[in-house]
């Protein structure tokens, strides 16, 4: 079972940099925003598997939750500064 | 139980694949959120439940509790990410992001 979880993560690794492509390329600033977002929550179950596979998932399991808690405050933060921003944001990439 | 919680496991990991492919290849702004969080919700909530099985493994309170903790998160992910969608989608029609239609597909 310690194998199957250690396969699963680096697939969950090359997942994870398949959506940075997205992140770093996306045409608007949104399309980054939803990579980071995935990213995020992509991350949060990255940290309990972690968390078995070092046997600690007592201690992961409250990382894991500060970081969903981190990940959904960023993306709304961040989705209000561009709603407020209006048409300005989007220019820079087109 | 372990059966359970692997086929959990690589079932989150295959809509989590999935939604990457729609990130990844559908053509506008919209599409590619409706992949990201369908797929992304749906996936973290299976491989949560599967990691919260695999810890009940060995049953005693300890683990009854870290599993309890686990699915909480689980709770959260499922509330906390369709709001966030739905903000990011807000912003996006507010801002004028244009959907995309026939017109692009000839050009």
């Amino acid at each position: 079972m310690e194998t199957f979880f250690l396969i699963c993560s680096v697939v969950f690794m090359i997942l994870l940099a398949l959506c940075l492509v997205r992140v770093v390329g996306g045409p608007t600033v949104l399309d980054r925003i939803v990579g980071g977002n995935v990213i995020g929550t992509k991350v949060t179950v990255l940290l309990l598997i972690i968390g078995v596979l070092y046997q600690e998932v007592e201690m992961f399991v409250d990382i894991a939750i500060a970081y969903a808690l981190l990940n959904f405050i960023t993306t709304l933060g961040a989705a209000k500064y561009f709603l407020h921003r209006g048409k300005a944001g989007l220019q820079e990439n087109d | 139980m372990l059966w359970i919680a692997g086929f959990l496991v690589v079932a989150g990991l295959f809509f989590f694949a999935v939604g990457v492919l729609g990130i990844l290849r559908f053509p506008d702004f919209y599409t590619r959120l409706h992949a990201a969080g369908k797929c992304d919700s749906l996936a973290a909530v299976l491989v949560i439940a599967g990691v919260a099985l695999y810890n009940l493994a060995d049953f005693s309170l300890a683990n009854l509790l870290v599993s309890l903790k686990i699915l909480a998160i689980a709770a959260f992910v499922f509330v906390a990410s369709p709001t966030a969608t739905h903000a990011i989608t807000k912003a996006a029609l507010v801002i004028g992001v244009e959907p995309w239609s026939k017109k692009d597909q000839e050009q």
